[in-house]
């Protein structure tokens, strides 16, 4: 279970990465290598080159205003947990970032790297979607936005062109009176989620976000409930839940996804949730 | 106990953990030596298939072998005395048929791990695949294929016992069925196996540092696969990270690449990933039952009947073959219960998959599930609580010694005393009384499991399975130094079982001298007396006993040193605070030491000539095993929607005898337990119906962590054993026998109210999820 072999650049700036990316197409970047490392370990991951954009400083910029916060990509799960970095959502992001496998691998992983990684099961994909965040992505041709809800298009699938990074994350900032429920079925602590319901609503702002997550594919946001829980609150919402997910074409959601997806609206609605 | 505070009976801390704690220990894998070549193995990626060609990188003739390039290399074959028992031939490179996926085709040798994985992917060859047997009941189905093309079905081995169940079948009132399975586990200590092999020229021996239980056996092993003398054979263990039983055989990479060094004369070394571990190796645990219990009204057990199956894999493993779990299943299944009639087939199914081996708890795992579901599912027939019916079935104090109905013969206990315990500690009345459902609405639930742990069984039940190689008495050498202090060195190796502090503790409480002072050295072929090594909970008894045994003939004979220096009979003198004692007299070990080494002429005439070192072996005046037992009680929540369980409470009431340390046996149970609790939640291997294995890494095979288990609450109580070197009995594996009997039963009664009932492990969200489902379509 040794890399086959590859080179290692380290990238000196987001430009040198694009360009590196740009120049051979076999090419991966390495941010904190929490999924790549395992996969370079298995060989099922074989990259002529690496690119390491770990200690790349523009991918840890931080840039907030009234409205907005926008953080880098390679700030990580810890430092996110931590409250390193400012929290913009009333307690969801360090709640979520809490929650991600092992402290050791929080340590090293980091929020760009999970999204680009793009596993279905990753807290963040969710988080993003349900705080309605947007992805800023950088190429050759320059940067460009990308709404959370459309940045997953599949399983290990972005939208995501073929010399383009993540740079950062762009948050709208949620009112102190925001309340949210985020709850994920594991099998275990620190294992990719089998199900994740995450909520939000901001009265103030007048935001309410329902989004079911971990289903194989990218999150369902679920409008009926959100609607509904704007409207008639959490446990009024809860009751669309099962009928919501059933509607959907394609690949129903378990059971038990309509379980997370309650739990979370239960804990939206709790005050202890808001913490 | 010593008036030092160190003998039998202390918590003294681990003399091991010193270098374990700060990282510092010496594993395989930390080995360095000039000249190293790593090996990797190209392993097949299908599971029955005949190999039509087979070729080599150009280039790379002499780095990549195959099963030709090996001469004069036999194939690993176990005998067994069993009747009926058939043997396979397992190569330590596949010959011309492939029979599990994983198994090694081509060795690959280069500088570096990864430079010999890059070999592997260049080895080109052609399989023809062939039906695969992905199952027991497949292997058995008329007309499947056959794993091994001379024999007449793919059965390793039959067995039936039956005292006779006819009557009792006819007239019992209460009757009943259940079905059950225990999934494929992988077996996970933090070291998986490894070897590192090379030529000393100065002893003319090949030496081997192996990640061994059995450094003795694997020394025999590899002289008769390899064909040359013992004597040219040296197996030195480093520290071993845990072993299991997966560490007790002998493996066919072991053989290759000791042949390797011991052809080329460099040293050579393979160091088994996590993948290799998940897919190849370390397979145990999976069985299939069909009970029949008949009982009273009262829930009373008349009589037993059963079937196992066990998937036992592609080839009979060294040396304790194909058929040890079996055995031990039909044998162990009545567990700790008095029980007049009993029928029992077990058939050892060979199929597509790696070879089964010996788990801790070794077959006891699967039966304690079995038998303590079956005394739940009577209890519910019968309308009583499952405790009280199982407290009217154990073997009653007043009955020890007691011969059971398989002629196991337990020595001393008081196992319906253990049960009360555990229940009272558990809090099942409190319970009982309490509601059926916690704040979050999940079920509540409590469930027993009690069992017997046959423990350092020797001569005569491992020469009735017939094995090849029978353990007899285990030898130690205790020696007092020059300075005053004692060596103590055992052939059983270290696995983690903290046996350099407990043989330290009896040689202290047989000789005083202080337990600082004493150091422990275990396994190396070259320093150590013989021991067949380090399994079936027998190393506290056996190397115990002979450590104890040699320490006595040392302590002896510093006495009569010590007399005559001070002009005292050898019955005056004592040992007492780390000195030599006799009246107001006292002298200091070194004293003795120094006379015996440098002032002969203080010597007394007749002075033993043995010096003060001394080697001596034991083995229990019976020999059938000595039986520790324990009731584990456990308390879960069960969340019905998502089908998680959590463990909030357990209880382990245990007695092994004496315990020498009880910090050591605590560790030993939970320890245990915790892999108990994969069995019974978490852990398991499926294939698929090519063979193919479906967990492959840590993501799909899941372990419990440290969030996943509760704080096991252990109660001692020291029922001494009548046969044994200062009544102790083994605690190695019944840590891990108990937790899925007791966690599922803890399942089953939260269920009640939803009337579902779970028969196959590990109970995952998915199971329990089904039987929830299932129970409700019943009820519809």
């Amino acid at each position: 279970m040794k890399p086959a072999a590859f080179t290692y650049t380290r990238a000196a700036a987001v430009a040198h990465a694009i360009e590196l990316l740009a120049a051979e197409p076999d090419a991966r970047l390495l941010a904190g290598g929490q999924s790549l490392g395992p996969m370079l370990n298995l060989r099922l991951a074989r990259p002529a080159r690496l690119i390491d954009i770990k200690r790349t400083a523009d991918l840890r910029m931080l840039a907030a205003d009234s409205r907005h916060l926008r953080f880098g990509a390679c700030w990580t799960h810890a430092e996110i947990e931590d409250g390193t970095i400012e929290d913009p959502t009333n307690g969801l992001l360090p709640h979520v970032a809490r929650g991600i496998a092992y402290r050791a691998v929080r340590n090293r992983g980091t929020v760009g790297g999970s999204l680009a990684h793009a596993d279905p099961a990753a807290d963040w994909l969710t988080t993003m979607a349900v705080l309605n965040a947007t992805i800023i992505v950088q190429g050759a041709n320059g940067a460009r936005s990308c709404l959370a809800t459309a940045f997953l298009q599949g399983p290990f699938a972005t939208a995501l062109g073929p010399a383009e990074l993540i740079t950062a994350i762009d948050l709208p900032r949620l009112s102190a009176a925001a309340r949210w429920g985020y709850h994920k079925v594991c099998r275990k602590t620190g294992e990719f989620a089998r199900a994740i319901g995450a909520a939000v609503l901001d009265e103030p702002t007048g935001l309410a976000r329902v989004v079911c997550g971990a289903t194989g594919g990218a999150p369902i946001e679920l409008p009926r409930t959100a609607a509904r829980l704007a409207e008639a609150g959490a446990t009024a919402a809860a009751e669309l839940v099962a009928d919501e997910l059933a509607g959907l074409r394609g690949a129903a959601p378990s059971q038990v996804h309509a379980v997370a997806v309650r739990r979370a609206l239960a804990q939206l609605a709790t005050p202890a949730g808001a913490a | 106990m010593t008036p030092d505070g160190f003998g039998i009976g202390a918590r003294a801390p681990r003399k091991e953990d010193a270098r374990h704690l700060r990282g510092r220990g010496c594993f395989v894998s930390d080995i360095h030596m000039a000249g190293l070549q790593d090996v990797a193995f190209l392993r097949s990626p299908v599971a029955h298939a005949r190999i039509l060609t087979r070729s080599k990188p150009t280039g790379y003739e002499t780095s990549v072998l195959f099963r030709d390039d090996l001469v004069g290399v036999a194939p690993i074959v176990t005998r067994s005395a069993m009747p009926g028992y058939k043997l396979s031939e397992f190569h330590p490179l596949v010959a011309d048929r492939v029979r599990f996926v994983g198994e090694p085709v081509a060795m690959c040798v280069a500088a570096t791990r990864a430079a010999a994985e890059d070999l592997t992917e260049l080895v080109e060859v052609d399989y023809a695949e062939l039906p695969a047997i992905a199952s027991s009941a497949a292997g058995r189905a008329p007309g499947a294929a056959r794993l091994h093309e001379h024999w007449g079905d793919n059965l390793f081995l039959e067995t039936s016992f039956d005292s006779g169940i006819d009557a009792v079948a006819a007239t019992a009132p209460v009757r009943v069925d259940l079905t059950l399975s225990c999934a494929r586990q992988v077996m996970h200590p933090m070291e998986g196996r490894g070897l590192l092999a090379w030529w000393d020229y100065r002893a003319s021996q090949l030496v081997v540092h192996a990640s061994t239980q059995v450094p003795h056996l694997i020394r025999a092993g590899l002289a008769e696969m390899l064909n040359v003398p013992q004597a040219a054979i040296r197996v030195a263990p480093p520290d071993i990270g845990g072993g299991f039983g997966y560490k007790c055989l002998l493996q066919p990479e072991d053989v290759a690449v000791a042949w390797l060094a011991l052809t080329r004369k460099t040293p050579f070394r393979w160091i088994e990933d996590r993948r290799e571990h998940l897919v190849a190796g370390a397979n145990a645990r999976q069985h299939n039952y069909k009970v029949t219990a008949y009982a009273d009204r009262r829930g009373r057990l008349l009589g037993l009947d059963a079937e196992i199956l066990v998937d036992t894999g592609a080839y009979s493993v060294w040396p304790f073959t194909a058929c040890l779990e079996a055995a031990q299943a039909g044998g162990n299944l009545p567990g700790p219960y008095d029980l007049a009639a009993y029928r029992c087939k077990t058939y050892s199914v060979a199929t597509n998959k790696p070879p089964f081996a010996p788990y801790r708890g070794v077959a006891r795992p699967g039966v304690c599930f079995a038998i303590e579901l079956t005394i739940d599912a009577i209890a519910r027939a019968v309308g009583r609580e499952a405790w009280e019916v199982r407290a009217e079935n154990l073997v009653p104090a007043a009955a020890m010694p007691y011969t059971n109905i398989t002629g196991k013969q337990y020595d001393s206990g008081d196992y319906p005393a253990s049960l009360l315990t555990a229940k009272d500690l558990i809090g099942l009345d409190a319970h009982r009384v309490g509601p059926a459902r916690d704040a979050q609405g999940r079920y509540l639930g409590i469930g027993f499991a009690t069992y017997t742990e046959q423990t350092a069984h020797g001569t005569k039940v491992f020469a009735a399975w017939g094995l090849p190689l029978v353990p007899g008495f285990d030898q130690a050498f205790v020696k007092l130094t020059p300075d005053g202090a004692l060596e103590v060195k055992a052939g059983i190796p270290g696995i983690g079982q903290g046996l350099e502090t407990t043989l330290a503790q009896i040689a202290n409480e047989m000789t005083g001298v202080p337990f600082d002072t004493i150091r422990v050295t275990l396994g190396d072929t070259a320093t150590t007396p013989f021991s067949t090594g380090a399994y079936a909970s027998r190393g506290i008894v056996m190397s115990g006993g002979a450590v104890s045994r040699a320490a006595a003939v040392v302590a002896e004979r510093i006495k009569a040193i010590a007399a005559h220096l001070l002009q005292v009979r050898p019955a005056d003198v004592t040992f007492r605070d780390g000195r030599i004692h006799a009246g107001a007299a006292s002298l200091t070990y070194a004293d003795v030491a120094h006379a015996w080494y440098a002032r002969p002429e203080q010597l007394p005439d007749h002075v033993d000539t043995g010096g003060l070192e001394v080697t001596e072996g034991y083995k229990p005046a019976v020999d059938t095993g000595l039986f520790s037992y324990a009731t584990h009680a456990a308390r879960v929540a069960v969340d019905a929607e998502t089908g998680q369980v959590e463990i909030l409470d357990y209880v382990i009431v245990e007695d092994c005898g004496r315990m020498v340390n009880p910090m050591i046996v605590e560790g030993q149970a939970c320890g245990g337990a915790a892999q108990g609790v994969g069995t019974a939640l978490f852990e398991e291997c499926p294939y698929n119906d090519d063979a193919q294995p479906l967990a492959s890494t840590l993501m799909d095979y899941l372990l419990p962590g440290p969030t996943e288990l509760p704080s096991f609450r252990v109660h001692h109580t020291e029922t001494l054993s009548p046969h044994s070197a200062h009544g102790i009995k083994g605690v190695g594996e019944g840590g891990a026998i108990a937790p899925a009997g007791a966690i599922v039963n803890a399942i089953n009664d939260a269920l009640v109210p939803l009337g579902a009932t779970l028969r196959d492990i590990p109970a995952n969200p998915d199971r329990v999820l089904a039987a929830i489902a299932a129970a409700g379509r019943a009820a519809a």
